[in-house]
């Protein structure tokens, strides 16, 4: 088949800030295929994806959407160019049914009174009248019919603005050209996850466009239906249509795509045929060649078990197992890494145990330091229940001025986010707090105006000092830190990489949950890397290949890991 | 009498149509409008300024007064101030973003006190000579049908007409369609296409309006013309109402006869004071019921609109 192509880029950048998301990427895209967009967390597929549909506006570089210049400045853009993204969270109206939340938004066609009348008058200059009586009559006529002209638009815009019974047929028509299985009047808090994605695909194809992006469109679904996610893709790709799909699981990059492009920190690597290649070349592409970072690590000395979590489960809110059956043990003195790809259960797995997340099963048993074999079920209790235990448990979240800090407080508030119950009768103590903020600004390093000052008001890397800081003074046992480095520049990382590493020497069990695993690898004793919310492995962090924590990421060589994990956990 | 008792309560009841109206359409749009009361307030003070212009410019004739013009100029120059107050509310919270309870509750202080100061320049004679004109009831008939249905002015008919229009819009139009989606999940209806900021802007200053027109019924229709600071008292039940009627107005029209029955059924029994302060609070003991069962029921399509006073910045993601 003759290849056309029906979007280029050409030497895309686009930086935020200092940041650089994109940097001189090139890509094309054929008509009649499907092309993978692969790459590991921050590696700029999405960035990329949402310039192509006008959300971000490229710092340079140019867009050809079927040959021509593009200036895609903002969704209607794209749309007007027959492209359309289908992203992560869906953008449907709740109380809609699925046929109103494909016709939302939509416009009247085109109806000028000026050029309708332009065309009665030319249609009309065809008749020569010869009687003057016909002539008269001519002209009436063509009156009649200018004048009515505005009602005409009129008519036709109550009528378009009418929602009637038909309003199902074209979107029916759509539906069942491509196979899907849908009921167009089903509300959509009805709808399951894979429906409503349906619906989302349905709203881009009515819209009319050629080009379609899907935002990780499998990270939802159950198996069956990627199936039938796959086979209505495929359909569309036999209909001409260009489709680019975002995703981290190799094996569907195998099953679905015809070619696949890699990008890794930013960077276009390559565009391979996927016949030609296979998911090892495709995992060394996106990792990476190992990076040696300098980051000083201890041996671990006093290795005891710390906290032990035995098949864990965690359901979401939409009924999925965000965690099934994960099993580890964090020991003191170490530092566990946990790597995954985003959304693979991380959250969940430290919330869980922070007792911030609902569990469906499994067991978490902290072992007290101070008592021997004394062990305490941390399950279904709540922070405060846990603190009054005694166990010392220290959490930085991933989001820091949401969960972690309150933005509009000042540095010795949220230190007293963690001792607003000591002071006398009704009044608070603000004297150790405002202490422990001095202390963590000086020995931190924290650039502030003062401890006064509302944290919102700090830059990112301050932020994460202070809160790093107020969770290591209460002198933790289990240290749990996620991303604590995103957003943070080098310098302010390896403060924080050093703080852990106190933490460590000092006997506390470290939780490092990471992205970059340069970092994890040179950082951690282990590594325990999730995937889909089971544990695909546990490697030793001295030692530990950068493809094979790839391919456990993204589950390939899973029955082999899962050897080594048990002897690891023995 | 219970003829009398029917009659009144449908009367009554127009002051609440019209007010929950109107503040269903903004609410559809996402923007709790609190300053209902004072925006009543404007509108009655703007339907007297009109009225009284109307009246110096033919000349203080009361015998010439044309009933048709009299009403439409009520209702316009009541939409307008009425308006004109949503418009401030509308920059208030949809360009500035500023809180929605606050904002509303500003402009029922700032509507309210602006037309209790000012309805003293409006020269209101021969408001009862116009107030004949607003109450012309549409067949003098004395059968109990012409008593409860054809006994009324043209407002009441006017209010009914327009909550069945509004529902009629509402269900049946993509007018109404982009309009729920904005109150819904107003990025969802951005993403679309829909000029979000247009429409509730459209929203506020048209809610507003037919708002006031119940202001201007309950002075020139209600009290004959003549002059009582209550009105936001009506505004407040006017918002329960929209409660009440769960955010459809054709389901208001029996919401507000409810109302506007509880309300002067005191006068129609011989309760003791006590009793009768009682029944005056039924309305509002309802609506809390209402609130109660609609989200034990917990069916999505009887719930606020999910963003009701939230406001929407795109750049916010």
């Amino acid at each position: 088949m003759e290849k056309t192509v029906a979007l280029e880029l050409k030497n895309i950048t686009k930086t935020f800030g200092e940041v650089v998301a994109n940097k001189n990427v090139d890509l094309e895209l054929y008509r009649g295929e499907i092309l993978s967009l692969l790459g590991e967390n921050g590696s700029g597929k999405t960035t990329l994806m949402n310039m192509i549909c006008g959300i971000y506006f490229p710092d340079e570089g140019e867009i050809f959407v079927g040959g021509e210049e593009a200036v895609i400045r903002s969704p209607k853009d794209a749309f007007a160019l027959k492209i359309g993204m289908i992203h992560q969270h869906f953008k449907l109206v709740d109380i809609f049914t699925a046929a109103d939340n494909v016709i939302l938004g939509e416009h009247m066609p085109r109806y000028s009174v000026k050029e309708e009348g332009k065309k009665a008058i030319a249609a009309a200059n065809g008749f020569k009248p010869v009687k003057p009586a016909e002539k008269i009559l001519w002209g009436l006529k063509l009156g009649l019919k200018l004048s009515a002209l505005p009602f005409i638009k009129i008519g036709k815009k109550i009528k378009f603005d009418y929602l009637a019974k038909s309003r199902t047929r074209k979107i029916t028509e759509i539906s069942s050209r491509y196979g899907f299985d849908i009921d167009l009047k089903k509300k959509i808090y009805d709808m399951s996850v894979s429906e409503k994605q349906t619906v989302e695909i349905i709203k881009v194809l009515y819209r009319g466009a050629e080009i379609l992006i899907l935002d990780e469109p499998t990270a939802v679904l159950t198996p069956q239906e990627i199936d039938k996610l796959f086979a209505i893709l495929r359909r569309m790709r036999d209909d001409g249509k260009s489709i680019i799909i975002i995703t981290h699981k190799l094996n569907e990059v195998m099953a679905i795509s015809d070619r696949v492009a890699v990008l890794r920190k930013g960077e276009h690597i390559a565009t391979v045929n996927t016949a030609e290649t296979d998911e090892k070349a495709l995992t060394e592409m996106m990792v990476g060649k190992k990076i040696d970072l300098n980051i000083e690590r201890a041996e671990p000395n006093d290795v005891k078990d710390r906290l032990t979590v035995r098949n864990l489960t965690v359901i979401n809110r939409d009924g999925m197992k965000a965690l099934d059956d994960v099993s580890f043990t964090a020991r003191s003195g170490e530092i566990l890494g946990i790597a995954g790809i985003a959304g693979s259960g991380q959250r969940e797995l430290l919330e869980a145990i922070a007792g911030l997340q609902k569990t469906a099963g499994g067991d978490i048993l902290y072992f007290d330091p101070n008592k021997e074999d004394a062990e305490v079920d941390l399950m279904q209790k709540t922070p405060v229940e846990i603190r009054d235990l005694g166990v010392r448990l220290s959490f930085v979240p991933e989001d820091r001025l949401g969960m972690g800090l309150v933005g509009n407080m000042d540095l010795v508030d949220n230190m007293m986010l963690r001792s607003y119950t000591k002071g006398r009768f009704v009044f608070v103590d603000r004297k150790n707090p405002k202490e422990l903020a001095e202390h963590i600004v000086h020995d931190l390093e924290v650039v502030t105006p003062g401890v006064r000052t509302p944290v919102r008001k700090l830059s990112g890397g301050n932020v994460q000092k202070v809160l790093v800081g107020r969770e290591i003074a209460a002198a933790p046992t289990v240290l749990m830190a996620a991303y604590p480095v995103r957003g943070l520049d080098i310098n302010s990382s390896y403060t924080i990489y050093h703080l852990l590493n106190q933490q460590k020497e000092k006997g506390v069990a470290v939780i490092y949950v990471g992205e970059d695993l340069d970092v994890l690898i040179d950082l951690c004793d282990r590594i325990l890397v999730l995937c889909a919310g089971k544990v695909s492995g546990i490697v030793d962090g001295r030692g530990a290949k950068k493809e094979d924590i790839g391919l456990l990421m993204t589950k390939l060589t899973g029955k082999e890991a899962d050897g080594e994990t048990k002897e690891a956990a023995l | 009498m219970f003829l009398t008792f029917l009659k009144n309560a449908i009367r009554f009841s127009t002051i609440f149509l019209f007010g929950s109206t109107g503040e269903t359409i903004t609410e559809k749009s996402g923007h709790l409008n609190l300053g209902t009361p004072g925006i009543m307030c404007m509108g009655a003070l703007g339907g007297c300024v009109g009225e009284s212009l109307y009246l110096k410019s033919i000349g203080g004739d009361y015998a010439a007064i044309d009933g048709f013009s009299a009403v439409v100029i009520g209702i316009l120059f009541a939409m307008l101030f009425a308006g004109l107050g949503g418009l401030i509310y509308g920059f208030l919270t949809i360009t500035l973003r500023c809180n929605q309870n606050v904002s509303g509750l500003a402009i029922t202080t700032f509507g309210a006190g602006v037309t209790n100061f000012f309805i003293n320049y409006v020269d209101r004679n021969g408001f009862n000579y116009l107030a004949a004109k607003f109450t012309a009831p549409v067949s003098q008939a004395n059968d109990w049908f012409s008593t409860i249905f054809l006994s009324h002015g043209a407002l009441v008919y006017l209010a009914i007409v327009l909550a069945l229009v509004v529902a009629f819009i509402m269900k049946k139009t993509r007018t109404g369609l982009n309009l729920t989606a904005i109150g819904e999940n107003p990025a969802t209806a951005d993403a679309a296409g829909i000029n979000v900021t247009g429409y509730k802007y459209v929203s506020c200053v048209l809610g507003s309006g037919i708002s006031g027109i119940g202001g201007l019924f309950y002075i020139m229709d209600y009290l004959y013309g003549s002059w009582e600071y209550s009105i936001d008292a009506m505004g407040w039940l006017a918002v329960a109402l929209v409660i009440f009627s769960v955010w459809k107005p054709n389901w208001g029209i029996l919401g507000s006869i409810l109302f506007g029955a509880l309300y002067i059924l005191p006068y129609y029994t011989n309760f003791s004071f006590a009793i009768q302060e009682i029944i005056k609070m039924i309305p509002y003991a309802v609506t809390i019921i209402v609130l109660i069962i609609t989200s034990i029921i917990n069916r999505r399509e009887s719930q606020p609109p999910a963003a009701l006073g939230l406001s929407y910045f795109r750049e916010e993601r």
